[in-house]
């Protein structure tokens, strides 16, 4: 910039009223990566008050100057239109053109924003009253899922087979490692805790029963559908949302196609079927975990374990495990989806989106096996 | 060409190849971009414009051939004195690539914020006259997400002007923009480049910007894979005499659509 005229004075300022004329003249080398000199708030400060009609801007003896001068400058004009005083400049040609360029658009009228600063009550006020309208933007969007699932079972559907195929290869097949090994320590921790408080009075054989309701009534349940929370929630809110983001849901829509036929509903019925499914395995591997410990730590012999299993564990409780699975499979695919397809359209909104529905299943999930448990209490089941 | 630098250039391209693997897209690429210049590189979609400015920006590593940074060979330089050199660069990216979570104003500070000393009053100064100078003026607290598309490729060549580089990477600066804004954008670069000395490298097809604003210029070829011409688009009309869009026709034809132009 200007290395012809480099040189390495300090910037300087000096500003001098002559009448009713307040000069501002600027010299030295300007680098925009040094503070102002001192003289600066002085400067820009007397041209309010004592009686000031003009404002003359000047500069001499400029060595090397980059956009620190012009910002300088910028505010000097600021100011002093704020104050109505008109300017004169005598500026090298380069500077007065920027200065003319940095006010070339004027601000637009009302663009200007000023942080409010709003206090807790406000928000807390806030925050309720956004409960109502979010609940009912959630019920509109179960009413779309729903209506979507009445044109799948009619026939009419716009989903595409590979679409649910690829669902289900993602939330089932390729979930089974990270269940396999969750649900076998989680049997292991479980028969182990059991033991303890069991072989006291020798009743380590109840291990068995333990386990095996234990997993099958509702903890095999609870564990897949935390882990596929974490693991299929989150991808589909991130990647629905990336859509929208990317305006894909639109380009769904312009072409007459719902987007809930063609994002959502895979997904959900994908995940209905299988996290049941994924239970029943997690369930089997929960009771191979209480095997090991009874056999290895315990000294219980394989056929009394798998006995004991057998009488103790009656097959209603694998089927009211299923019914928790099934529905804790509807809640992780619509909390995903929901927020994936409410999405704002920035890399920030994609990132909260997934956030949210992560925690918007656990929740759903822990408040729906409160539900359940306490409905299969009432009917004595 | 030999395989030393200019020695006045500020950019100095030698030998360059450049592709995917083991896929070559363009080789024997060599060129000078020199002080104050308005370089444009351009040519059909998918030959490797994009690449090419990815290679020259620092984030993607040339398989074979040199590049010179004022005479500093840019990837025999150390990490720290790479950071140097493209301190110096500003680039504005095909969609601005604003970062979503802060404002304007915080996008354009962020480097200033990052780089320099200054307090947090004259950083706020600062990115205001930059946004000012782009014509965003008042728009300091506004998020990405609330402006439109031209607006948000107006604040990141405000971004890209932040630290007053000495050289600007545009990559098609001018795409979606209606024809008054890219010539208004085609005026700003006049003017920095006027004012302060800015040299520009730009990626483009806009036929209009390029005769209306180029000092030098290298036309890609997809079929050879290097560079058809070179020198001011101007004077490659006049001397061979063939129609402006020919320069730009005769080169469509692509492999690969230009897959990484959206950063």
């Amino acid at each position: 910039m200007h290395a012809n005229q480099i040189k390495s004075s300090n910037p300087q300022i000096t500003a001098t009223a002559q009448g009713t004329v307040w000069e501002i003249h600027v010299s030295g080398s300007w680098r925009m990566d040094e503070p102002w000199p001192h003289s600066a708030d002085a400067a820009l400060n007397g041209l309010e008050g004592n009686g000031i009609q003009r404002l003359r801007l000047t500069a001499g003896d400029l060595g090397a100057w980059d956009t620190g001068l012009l910002a300088f400058l910028v505010e000097a004009v600021k100011r002093a239109r704020s104050c109505g005083i008109p300017v004169d400049t005598s500026l090298p040609d380069g500077l007065q053109r920027l200065i003319h360029l940095a006010f070339a658009v004027p601000a637009k009228a009302g663009a200007a924003r000023t942080k409010k600063h709003t206090g807790f009550i406000a928000r807390l006020g806030s925050a309720v009253l956004d409960i109502l309208p979010g609940m009912t933007d959630f019920l509109t969007f179960l009413g779309d899922v729903t209506l979507a699932h009445g044109r799948f079972f009619t026939g009419k559907t716009h989903m595409r087979w590979q679409d649910f195929m690829a669902a289900m290869h993602e939330c089932g097949v390729r979930a089974l490692p990270i269940i396999s090994i969750t649900s076998l320590l989680f049997g292991l921790i479980l028969a182990f805790v059991g033991a303890v408080q069991l072989t006291q009075f020798g009743a380590q054989i109840y291990v068995a029963g333990l386990v095996g309701i234990g997993m099958l009534r509702v903890m095999g349940a609870v564990m897949v559908g935390v882990v596929m929370s974490g693991r299929v929630g989150a991808a589909y809110a991130a990647l629905i949302g990336t859509m929208q983001v990317n305006e894909e849901i639109d380009a769904l829509a312009t072409l007459g196609l719902a987007p809930i036929d063609f994002l959502v509903l895979p997904r959900i019925l994908a995940l209905t079927l299988m996290v049941p499914l994924l239970t029943l395995y997690a369930d089997i591997m929960g009771i191979v975990g209480g095997f090991a410990v009874a056999v290895f730590m315990l000294g219980l012999s394989p056929p009394e374990y798998i006995n004991a299993t057998v009488q103790m564990v009656p097959f209603k409780h694998l089927l009211i495990g299923l019914i928790y699975a099934t529905v804790f499979g509807v809640v992780i695919g619509l909390a995903g989806c929901y927020h994936g397809m409410r999405c704002g359209r920035s890399a920030q909104a994609v990132g909260q989106a997934t956030t949210t529905a992560v925690v918007h299943s656990i929740v759903g999930i822990i408040i729906m096996t409160a539900i359940i448990t306490v409905i299969c209490n009432v009917l004595q089941v | 060409m030999s395989t030393a630098p200019a020695p006045q250039s500020k950019i100095s391209i030698r030998g360059l190849q450049v592709g995917y693997g083991d896929y070559v897209l363009m080789h024997d690429v060599s060129f000078d971009v020199s002080p104050g210049d308005i370089f444009f590189i351009t040519g059909g979609s998918g030959c490797g414009k994009s690449t090419l400015l990815r290679v020259l920006m620092g984030l993607k590593a040339p398989q074979k051939g040199q590049i010179y940074y004022s005479g500093e060979d840019f990837w025999q330089n150390s990490q720290e004195g790479r950071r140097h050199i493209m301190r110096q660069t500003g680039v504005l990216f095909q969609a601005g690539a604003l970062w979503s979570s802060m404002t304007l104003a915080e996008n354009v500070g962020l480097p200033l914020q990052q780089y320099t000393t200054l307090s947090a009053e004259d950083i706020r100064r600062q990115a205001s006259l930059k946004l000012a100078l782009a014509g965003l003026a008042g728009f300091e607290d506004y998020y990405p997400s609330e402006i439109s598309g031209g607006m948000r490729k107006r604040a990141g060549l405000a971004r890209a002007l932040a630290l007053d580089p000495q050289i600007l990477f545009l990559d098609e600066p001018s795409a979606g923009l209606d024809p008054v804004s890219s010539r208004l954008l085609d005026d700003l670069i006049l003017e920095l480049r006027d004012t302060l000395g800015t040299t520009f490298v730009i990626v483009s097809h806009e036929l209009a910007s390029i005769f209306a604003i180029a000092s030098n210029s290298i036309f890609l070829d997809a079929q050879s894979r290097t560079v058809k011409a070179r020198g001011n688009p101007r004077d490659l009309v006049r001397d061979s005499g063939t129609d402006p869009s020919a320069l730009l026709f005769l080169t469509r034809g692509g492999h690969n659509e230009d897959k990484d132009t959206v950063l």
